[in-house]
């Protein structure tokens, strides 16, 4: 009788356990990488303040081949992880072919739509973010003359380009923008020396306010605006510390919002289509100490009030993504 | 003869190396603070011990042999073809126009249609470097490298701004039509009734690869061609002498070489992705380098050791999957195979040649050991 109350405990100990380790969510970084002090890494960031926060543990994978998409995705699932996050557009496909195969388990989705019930969507109005910097750097600027270093040359980097754009001839109608992409291959999130270049020519051709959407890259980019005493501006994460006093402002991306968001409502999350913009603070732009001197009471006041017209829909900062093509440049 | 039997030189120096770079990658896992016969055995298990982990592998190692004997067949000209990587970028462009733009109506008419349009743009790939080798004496490892770049700038503007569907944000083609699909190899094997995992990605692309290692076995050795090749990868000067023409060797090696390459994409894009996407070849190119030095550029060797990178690969994912080793060091442990089955080459060869010195019969004279290659 003990004995088969022993084992009958032990069985139910391991069932528990189980059972606690099957409702681990997880989260599945893009080929960029965990560490890429940019879109991946603030994922991160909110992964990891969720388990700080609750003390639970979550599971993750650094993709390294796109065969591994649904391998990974798969896997999770199977293994009876739920929410499942993923970072970044280039899981949709997968995504798309997999969500049917589990429908007890919730995927997230970010920086793309995936239409399937069990299916969170979470999109960013990048452009509006960058419009708000826009509006700053043309403000900051002395030259007339302010720059874009993008990292790899796709619609998603053109998206913040053209937002960017946007608001610094919101600003001021005559101002320049000289606009550079890193490169064509992955290489171009993480090569800080080209980003460096870049900003050297830039700042040569008139530049003295540098927005860099590049990841890595863009660490080279504020090093060097620094450097070269002109201003810079971060993206994704706040990035104002990296240089005090140099580093404008930052366009912050509230990735890990969007991950702590799913993993705290757990499996059953609400699902569908969620936008982060200004209007919820999913994108926005960063004052903390490091570069409140910089922020001019004219800056704050012209950037807050476009903010409350873009959200009120006053203005229409124009996507990319809608047309493929900016009307400015 | 050699002082090593032959059986030595293929089998004993690489599994030397290999027993000597897992023995590292063990000390490496060791200090991390994790158990290395543990990481072992998820590694075989996940890559060889189901169907699945079979399926993956063999997934990969198609990418490998197609890469590898590319730099296997410019070798014997004594060519460094380092541009695989672009060269199977534009083969898989060729197979996403060959797929999105011609109606097939079965996959058996569209994949002899993407394995020439594979081959012919990778071949090209490969043969604007192979000219200006062969004309103008611009070495090949410094185009070939550059040409990946090219490649590379080409096939992020056609997917930006031609290819892409424009309500997509990913910079991929449209999915090919269901028409172009290839059978995976649980279709294939189902047909003779050997049951094999549904969901990995290995398709019919493997067995065209085994045929590319006989095609090319037979080339290179049984061809006046590929004595030709030969001939001219062993001394340029007494090819010529011979009646060989230098220009006409470097061109139709780098085409060949090329072309291989780029069939590669037959695998990744036409049978795995069944769509272009950015970046789709991930480094088999330069993969394909490793596995040509390891495989001793005879196809056989290609072959085995494709399916170890294969394996490499799919072991490495699964370890990352079930345990909390970073995904750098699975990288850590494939290049200390790179290094010591490749670079490290002499340290296992040398100290296995005294002493099969040491122990030869006493009548037989020793004889210089063979210049290095």
């Amino acid at each position: 009788m003990s004995l088969m109350k022993k084992m009958l405990g032990a069985a139910a100990t391991l069932a528990l356990s189980t059972g606690a380790m099957l409702a681990e969510p997880a989260i599945i970084f893009d080929l960029g990488g965990k560490f890429d002090k940019s879109f991946n890494e603030a994922a991160f960031g909110g992964a990891t303040r969720w388990a700080e926060e609750t003390g639970n543990t979550f599971r993750e994978i650094e993709l390294q081949s796109e065969a591994q998409r649904e391998q990974a995705l798969r896997r999770f699932a199977e293994g009876g992880s739920n929410p499942i996050v993923m970072t970044g557009f280039a899981f949709a496909d997968a995504l798309t072919e997999v969500a049917d195969d589990y429908p007890d388990t919730s995927f997230v989705l970010i920086d793309m739509v995936v239409d399937k019930p069990n299916v969170r969507s979470v999109v960013f109005n990048e452009h509006e973010g960058s419009y708000l910097v826009g509006m700053m750097a043309a403000k900051a600027s002395e030259s007339g003359t302010v720059g874009f270093i993008g990292g790899m040359d796709i619609p998603l980097i053109r998206k913040f380009a053209c937002g960017y754009v946007q608001g610094v001839k919101a600003a001021n109608p005559d101002a320049k923008v000289i606009q550079n992409m890193t490169g064509t291959t992955p290489a171009a999130w993480n090569d800080p020396v080209k980003g460096s270049e870049l900003t050297k020519a830039q700042i040569s051709q008139g530049a003295d306010v540098v927005y860099a959407a590049a990841g890595g890259t863009g660490v080279g980019v504020l090093q060097t605006a620094a450097d070269e005493n002109i201003l810079s501006i971060g993206v994704d994460s706040n990035q104002n510390h990296l240089h005090p006093g140099k580093v404008l402002t930052s366009m912050v991306k509230r990735v890990d919002n969007a991950v702590y968001a799913a993993f705290t409502e757990g499996p059953g999350l609400e699902k569908g289509f969620q936008v982060m913009g200004l209007n919820n603070d999913g994108v926005g732009y960063a004052v903390d100490d490091n570069n409140a001197t910089l922020v001019t009471a004219d800056m704050t006041a012209a950037v807050e009030e476009a903010k409350a017209k873009i959200v009120s829909g006053e203005i229409t900062v124009h996507d990319y993504m809608s047309d493929n093509s900016c009307p400015v440049n | 003869m050699d002082a090593m039997p032959k059986w030595a030189e293929v089998i004993l120096i690489p599994l030397i190396s290999l027993i000597l770079a897992f023995f590292l990658s063990g000390l490496v896992i060791l200090a991390i603070g994790e158990n290395p016969i543990r990481a072992l055995q998820i590694m075989i298990s996940g890559a060889l011990g189901s169907t699945y982990g079979w399926g993956y592998t063999l997934y990969y190692a198609t990418n490998f042999i197609f890469t590898g004997l590319a730099v296997a067949v410019a070798f014997q000209a004594r060519l460094f073809n380092i541009g695989g990587e672009g060269q199977a970028a534009l083969g898989g462009l060729g197979v996403a126009l060959i797929c999105l733009y011609i109606p097939f109506p079965h996959w058996t008419m569209a994949l002899p249609a993407a394995i020439l349009g594979a081959a012919i743009f990778g071949a090209f790939w490969a043969m604007i470097p192979g000219y200006l080798q062969a004309r103008l004496g611009v070495h090949v490892v410094i185009t070939t490298i550059m040409f990946n770049f090219i490649g590379a700038s080409i096939l992020n503007y056609l997917l930006v701004d031609i290819l892409r569907p424009p309500t997509s944000m990913n910079p991929a083609t449209a999915r090919f039509p269901d028409a172009t699909n290839l059978p995976s190899l649980h279709d294939v094997l189902s047909v003779v009734g050997i049951p094999f995992s549904r969901a990995a990605p290995a398709n019919i692309s493997f067995f065209i690869a085994i045929l590319a290692c006989i095609v090319i076995w037979v080339l290179i050795w049984h061809t006046r061609l590929g004595y030709q090749i030969r001939a001219f990868g062993q001394s340029e000067s007494a090819a010529k002498y011979a009646g060989i023409s230098p220009e006409k060797i470097i061109m139709v090696t780098m085409l060949i070489s090329g072309g291989l390459a780029g069939m590669m994409a037959i695998n990744n894009v036409m049978g795995e992705a069944e769509r272009l996407v950015q970046n789709a070849v991930e480094g088999a190119g330069f993969i394909g380098i490793a596995v040509a030095l390891m495989g001793r550029s005879h196809p056989i060797g290609v072959f085995l050791a494709a399916i170890l990178f294969g394996f490499l690969y799919q072991g490495g994912a699964e370890l990352s999957l079930e345990t909390s080793i970073p995904s750098d060091l699975i990288v850590v442990i494939q290049a200390l195979v790179i290094l010591f089955t490749g670079a490290l080459d002499d340290m296992v060869r040398a100290p296995l040649k005294s002493m099969f010195l040491m122990f030869r019969k006493p009548e037989a004279t020793p004889k210089a050991p063979k210049p290095a290659e």
